[in-house]
């Protein structure tokens, strides 16, 4: 019924304030119609009173026209429906009411069963005793009656009349009813009034909460939803507009944070597939060409050495020869390129590597008045790379940077520093031993090109084996053993069948038997058997803390990369330069930070600049 | 021992490759046969007898390194020169680790071609003369030196030894220096310079003209160099595992590359 989570909060809200307002209500009603009625009652008391005191002179001088005068003359106010006065024996002997008058009340009829309810009647009665509010029949008015004894006093029994003995003590009652339809409507329209108000509050909570419910929650939560959508689709490019500083708020920054990560992740995975595969097409189209240039150069060469004696031939053919080597070289540096797969690594400080970069090209960064500012970070350790391949790296970027910034001139800042990141993600599991010291890494099977741990399952009489995650935090286990593992499965070491369960543990997100391994001179490291969790824990790792990297910042205040342009920059042959550029530039780039197991990040803002971030692990 | 139909025996799926290997084979007189297959390539290593086979690693029908294999197996007397036009630093020092005499990248020249046939052929004799010694029993004639145990080498051709500093230093193997005439001039990188397991790091000028290229046994950044080996040639020849040293580099790979290196101590058995 409630799809919304507005109508859901919005009904809870009405509800709670319905019940409030429904129980204040209910009360207040109750005490009004409650102070209505003892006004009523106050009313009928005094009258009662007043009737006793105003006929008590008749009655001593027995003048029974003139009592059932005022009587009558009484009854006639509006909303007194009778006045009458019963002698002790239930005898009505004066009534508003003249046909009434010498009927006799059953002692248990309403107006006497206070006091006779008991064998023995009352002399005394309370007020509330001696009232009492009762409906002649169902679809009247309420009535509201109250009696008042008459008691004996001794001019009652020596008056003239003689009428009453000196032992009794009451002689009789006045009964006084009065109608309630007065205060009966009071009381509705009371509540009417109350259920009216309590209706538009209902109502007005409902709208307000409505209102910032649909602000505060149902858009955030609309455009959350659509931003999804988007990235479903495959646009990691979608931002979420900022939206305040509560939780959703939050969400969506940490929403857009994601795509950019997810993006970049994509990112990096699309080029290292792209350059695996610009790999192979150079590594092919160099095969297929140097074949034939073999062939041109063998045969021009020879012909060179045959016509020692012929200069005018000499002179041609060494062209040829010269030309041919030349495209020998194109195509062995075509192969370099494709073959950035082992970088020839030697130790080298950074900070050099970025002097030596911008003194090969000072002079063109002069003539465009660009300034560099270098903010280096002094004694840096040393890193394993190489050198010439990072100064590449360092010199394409800053003439990249000093293109964006055109002939106007500009600064390009250069920042370098040791950094701290978490090695979760990053450290691989290289040697992994059974209790037994039997090697569990499977060099044939691999999880993202890393060999991966290996563990026999034996589960209700069939076995399998799983695939553990080499690289410590990235948990992609693999569990293809084709059936379903019990809970009280084993696992084993394939090689000497001892268990590798740790006895005295289990994970502590699932429950289930934890795995462990002896990792060679780093401790063990313990893993969640089951498919549902992704515990893991090296302690020896977790200890090391951080692994230390250097970042490197080139930023520049040029013109800056557009949005769509900047998804797209490290793809080889993406060029904003057009003529100009071969579009190889940051791919090559890409291509050998990706071979130091580094990484290169961008951001940009048009019209402002653009910093690159690398990033180079201090350590293998 | 089978007769020998022809000098060389040349396997490689292009004709224009294998006639220009027939023409400039010509130059120095040896005879070719030839092979457009690995299979053609195999049945004729397998009925004939070459002393030398040059192959080509990527054909149609196989792979240059069973043609390589086979030969190691079979013909203990054959050397293989292995060429390519693929030529990556894998496919070079793979071929030198798995006992090929030569790596020729494609393309190549005329005097590269010859000069590596030229030491193919010496290298062959002293295998071949070895073989005969020991077939007599007579081990006490010595053909050349081998490297001390505890240096690596590349092929046959190059070796390093590791220093306590973490440097290594390299030279050319004495079987290297008896395939090639007497050095008149070495041609040496400088100091600073970057050198490249498997590639080019000093060329080796001889009495007969030819130049012969050296390839570097590991990679790395030579921080001294042998000038004394420049001023006097011959200390190669002399010493060749000590006093003639060529390089002294800073190793930038070194533990990728040992792979590709063969222990000298293997050489003793």
């Amino acid at each position: 019924m409630f799809k919304k989570i507005g109508l859901k909060i919005i009904f809870a809200v009405a509800l709670t304030s319905l019940v409030i307002i429904g129980v204040f209500a209910y009360f207040s009603v109750q005490s009004q119609s409650k102070g209505l009625i003892a006004e009523v009652e106050r009313h009928a008391n005094q009258l009662s009173e007043t009737v006793v005191a105003s006929t008590r002179v008749d009655m001593m001088l027995n003048q029974r026209d003139r009592i059932q005068q005022i009587i009558n003359s009484i009854g006639t106010q509006k909303h007194i429906r009778d006045v009458r006065v019963l002698n002790k024996v239930g005898e009505i002997i004066y009534s508003s009411d003249s046909s009434n008058i010498n009927k006799m009340v059953d002692k248990n009829a309403e107006s006497c069963f206070a006091c006779h309810a008991a064998d023995k009647p009352l002399e005394h009665l309370s007020m509330t005793e001696r009232t009492r509010i009762f409906k002649v029949n169902p679809d009247s008015n309420r009535i509201l009656a109250i009696i008042t004894p008459i008691y004996n006093e001794k001019s009652c029994w020596q008056a003239e009349c003689h009428a009453h003995d000196s032992d009794q003590k009451v002689l009789g009652v006045l009964d006084v009813s009065i109608s309630l339809a007065e205060v009966d409507k009071a009381i509705v329209s009371s509540e009417l009034k109350i259920l009216f108000f309590a209706l538009i509050a209902v109502i007005g909570v409902g709208l307000v909460i409505a209102f910032f419910i649909r602000r505060w929650v149902s858009n955030p939560v609309k455009d959350l939803l659509s931003a999804t959508q988007q990235v479903s689709q495959g646009n990691l490019n979608y931002t979420i507009k900022e939206m305040g500083e509560d939780e959703i708020g939050k969400l969506g920054l940490s929403f857009n944070n994601m795509t950019k990560k997810l993006a970049e992740a994509r990112m990096q995975l699309f080029q290292s597939d792209k350059m695996a595969s610009l790999g192979r097409l150079a590594a092919g189209v160099a095969h297929e060409i140097n074949n034939p240039l073999t062939g041109v150069l063998t045969y021009s060469s020879f012909l060179l050495k045959r016509t020692k004696d012929n200069p005018e031939f000499q002179e041609d053919l060494k062209v040829i020869v010269r030309e041919t080597l030349r495209s020998r070289e194109i195509v062995k540096s075509l192969l370099d390129f494709a073959r950035q797969s082992v970088p020839k690594k030697s130790s080298a400080n950074i900070n050099e590597i970025i002097d030596k970069a911008l003194s090969v090209i000072d002079s063109q960064l002069s003539v465009n008045k660009v300034r560099v500012v270098k903010q280096t970070e002094h004694n840096l350790p040393a890193l394993v790379v190489d050198a010439n391949q990072i100064q590449q790296v360092i010199i394409n970027l800053v003439v990249n940077a000093s293109d964006a910034i055109g002939k106007d001139g500009g600064v390009i800042t250069i920042l370098t520093k040791q950094i701290s990141l978490a090695p979760l993600g990053i450290t691989q599991i290289k040697k992994a031993a059974c209790p037994k010291r039997h090697n569990l890494i499977d060099n044939d099977f691999k999880i993202d090109g890393i060999p991966a741990i290996k563990v026999k399952v034996v589960s209700d009489g069939k076995e399998g084996i799983i695939h553990l995650d080499p690289v410590y935090g990235k948990h992609r286990n693999i569990f293809n053993t084709g059936f379903k593992i019990s809970k009280d499965a084993k696992f084993v070491c394939p090689d000497c069948n001892n268990s590798v369960v740790d006895q005295e543990k289990v994970c502590p997100i699932c429950g289930s038997p934890v795995l462990v391994f002896e990792i060679s001179g780093q401790g063990r490291y313990e893993v969640c058997s089951s498919e549902n969790s992704n515990w893991e824990k090296w302690d020896y790792i977790d200890s090391l803390g951080l692994k230390e990297f250097i970042e490197i910042r080139i930023t520049d205040t040029g013109s800056g990369i557009s949005k769509e342009d900047l998804s797209k920059i490290f793809e080889p042959f993406f060029s904003t330069k057009g003529q100009k550029g071969t579009g190889l530039g940051l791919a090559v780039i890409w291509g050998i930070i990706d071979n130091h197991n580094g990484s290169i990040t961008v951001d940009s803002e048009p019209g402002k600049g653009t910093t690159f971030t690398i990033r180079l692990p201090l350590s293998q | 021992m089978m007769n020998k139909t022809a000098d060389i025996l040349v396997i490689d799926d292009e004709q224009v490759i294998i006639d220009a290997v027939i023409k400039i084979c010509k130059l120095d007189n040896y005879t070719v046969d030839t092979a457009l297959n690995t299979k053609t390539g195999l049945d004729k290593i397998a009925k004939n007898y070459y002393p030398i086979i040059i192959s080509d690693i990527m054909m149609p029908d196989g792979n240059g390194f069973d043609i390589l294999e086979e030969v190691n197996k079979q013909k203990k007397d054959s050397v293989v020169i292995m060429t390519t036009g693929f030529s990556t630093v894998e496919n070079a020092v793979n071929s030198l680790y798995k006992n090929a005499v030569d790596f020729i990248p494609k393309p190549f020249t005329v005097d590269e071609l010859l000069s590596s046939v030229y030491r193919a052929f010496n290298y062959q004799k002293i295998k071949a003369k070895q073989i005969h010694l020991s077939l007599q029993k007579r081990s006490d004639e010595i053909l050349y030196v081998t490297c001390p145990a505890k240096y690596l080498r590349l092929g046959y051709s190059t070796w390093m030894n590791q220093e306590r500093e973490g440097t290594v230093l390299i030279g050319v193997c004495d079987l290297f220096v008896k395939t090639i005439d007497s050095v008149q001039q070495i041609e040496l990188l400088n100091v600073d310079d970057e050198i490249a397991q498997g590639i080019n790091c000093a060329s080796f000028v001889c009495s007969n003209d030819r130049n012969h290229k050296i390839l570097a046994p590991v990679s790395g950044r030579i921080v001294e160099v042998n000038e004394s080996v420049k001023t006097e040639a011959n200390i190669i020849e002399k010493d060749p595992y000590f006093e003639g040293w060529i390089y002294r580099v800073i190793p930038a790979n070194f533990d990728y590359e040992i792979k590709f290196l063969i222990p000298c101590s293997s050489d003793r058995i």
